[in-house]
């Protein structure tokens, strides 16, 4: 593989996790926002794949199957179970409407070139240059968290900002350790398992998944 | 300004006016086929110009020199246009002025008599309109420029005949992301500006849904030729600007006659292609709840914003 191919191949795929997150932020109905970010594990699993064939890494390419097995297929199974049971599919009414929310990420996108200006100069290379697009990516998940209303979105927002730190981890480091990625990633399935027991309790607490209704305490 | 790049501006507005009509007639045809009618024939759209300029010209009794000023505007800055964007060749006679900003805001002082002249015929409808066609024009025209602003980083110009030649000689850049997530943003403010289907219904007179013809509902005779001509031109020169920024292959670079023949078959049949596209398109969707749009452009916007981040600070 030349260099410039491998430059554009990983331009395109750490663009598609950028413009995943947007596609997150933009849909209303559950089932699309879920495969949005099917299809953002599966980008973040190439600049892994990419990172580990370029630098003929064996241990970088096991950790792009795993996280295409875990980001790309086990999370938004699981995702899509609690949507389908919960029979509620769309996000009615975010707190901060659809086209605000999308101007409001276009700036954090802008916040995150802005601030990491200094980090991409400490060594320009293709892959520090895509840095500022995981940086943005956990940005806008955390916006996500602030502002959606529904647990599965909720969920989402959680792992927008693992994608987004994990891009930068992969980007950064050229290629994360296996150890520290087995355990980030069994982190953060167990995270979505409990949010899916919780939702589920909720559901059969309350009838709905409104993270708005949970505001006193009951015994 | 020389004698054959003035000929090529001209012969460019004479192409757009002249084609016009017929690709219109071409997308009907193609919807109706996918429909499973005949349709009308592909030379209909020039029957009926030619129909209403034989017809008696009413206006509105309070209306002002707006509403007659209108047509005539649109039609002129269509055709003004049209000699500037690089359909033919990159090197047309107004080469020195024609950048990306002359051609977006002649485009936007057309919309903006339109509705102007909506607002002037007093009829509810014609407001109603205007205030939508604002609405969509106020997202819509910042992603235009913001979108070919993406093309214009790496060409070091925002002058549209430089912009192709460059991607003419750097055939790489075709295939980048700014460029891609560009195009998907001009692609779904095309379809808003020329009022095509997911944002207005171009064949409807329902009141509650029209945009573009609650505004010229009280236009009649000549001026309605007009401004159907120019709504039909506008929509060639959106589907031009997508095929030859974009894929620019076959535009001519000098003004040598042959060139030009040449080129104006290949833009020619690239903006066929394109239109048959919108039109098969047009036969799979809804129309958007009118609410809805603005989160759809809001959309195209920030694409056209990621595309100018990523030809500003990742090439």
């Amino acid at each position: 593989m030349s260099d410039t191919v491998y430059v554009q191949l990983l331009d395109l795929a750490a663009g598609l996790v950028l413009v995943c997150a947007f596609v997150a932020l933009w849909r209303r109905g559950l089932v699309a926002i879920v495969r949005a970010l099917a299809v953002q594990g599966v980008a973040l699993a190439a600049v892994a794949l990419l990172l580990g064939l370029h630098q003929h890494d064996l241990e970088t390419i096991v950790v792009a199957v795993l996280v295409f097995s875990l980001k790309g297929v086990v999370i938004p199974r699981v995702l899509l179970r609690i949507v389908s049971s919960s029979g509620e599919s769309r996000e009615v009414e975010p707190l901060v409407n659809v086209p605000a929310s999308l101007l409001a990420a276009a700036g954090l996108v802008l916040l995150a070139y802005a601030t990491t200006r200094n980090v991409v100069a400490l060594d320009p290379s293709p892959e520090t240059r895509a840095i500022p697009i995981g940086v943005a990516v956990a940005l806008i998940g955390f916006f996500a968290l602030a502002t959606r209303r529904k647990a599965v979105t909720q969920i989402v927002g959680f792992l927008l900002v693992d994608n987004g730190i994990a891009l930068v981890a992969f980007l950064a480091t050229s290629g994360v350790p296996l150890v520290v990625e087995l355990g980030v990633a069994l982190d953060v399935l167990l995270a979505v398992l409990i949010l899916q027991v919780l939702v589920s309790r909720m559901r059969t607490k309350f009838g709905a998944m409104d993270l708005d209704q949970l505001r006193e305490l009951h015994d | 300004m020389t004698l054959p790049r003035l000929a090529v501006a001209l012969a460019q507005a004479l192409l757009v006016i002249g084609a016009a009509p017929v690709l219109v007639g071409v997308m009907r045809r193609v919807r109706a086929r996918l429909e499973g009618r005949t349709g009308p024939s592909l030379s209909q759209p020039w029957r009926d110009i030619r129909k209403l300029f034989r017809k008696q010209r009413i206006v509105p009794a309070n209306s002002s020199w707006v509403f007659s000023a209108a047509p005539v505007v649109l039609v002129s800055t269509a055709a003004l246009v049209s000699g500037i964007v690089p359909f033919l060749s990159t090197r047309s006679a107004f080469d020195q002025v024609g950048d990306l900003f002359a051609v977006v805001y002649l485009l936007l002082l057309g919309t903006v008599f339109l509705a102007l002249a909506g607002l002037d015929s007093g009829s509810a409808f014609g407001g109603m309109g205007a205030s939508r066609a604002m609405t969509i024009a106020a997202l819509a025209e910042p992603t235009i420029l913001l979108a070919i602003f993406a093309l214009s980083v790496g060409a070091g110009s925002s002058n549209l005949g430089a912009i192709v030649s460059a991607t003419l000689t750097h055939p790489g850049r075709v295939a980048s992301p700014a460029s891609v997530l560009a195009f998907a943003a001009l692609a779904i403010v095309t379809l808003a500006e020329t009022g095509r289907l997911p944002i207005d219904n171009p064949s409807t007179h329902l009141e509650l849904t029209m945009i573009h013809e609650a505004m010229i509902l009280q236009y009649s005779g000549p001026d309605l030729a007009l401004v159907e001509l120019a709504g039909q031109m506008r929509l060639v020169i959106f589907l031009g600007l997508l095929s030859n920024l974009f894929v620019p292959w076959g535009v001519a670079t000098t003004t040598h006659p042959l060139q030009l023949l040449a080129a104006a078959a290949v833009t020619l049949a690239k903006i066929t292609v394109l239109a048959i596209s919108v039109a098969v398109f047009e036969v799979f969707v809804a129309k958007l709840r009118l609410f809805r749009v603005p989160e759809l452009l809001a959309a195209s916007f920030v694409l056209a914003f990621l595309a100018v981040t990523a030809s500003f600070f990742v090439a």
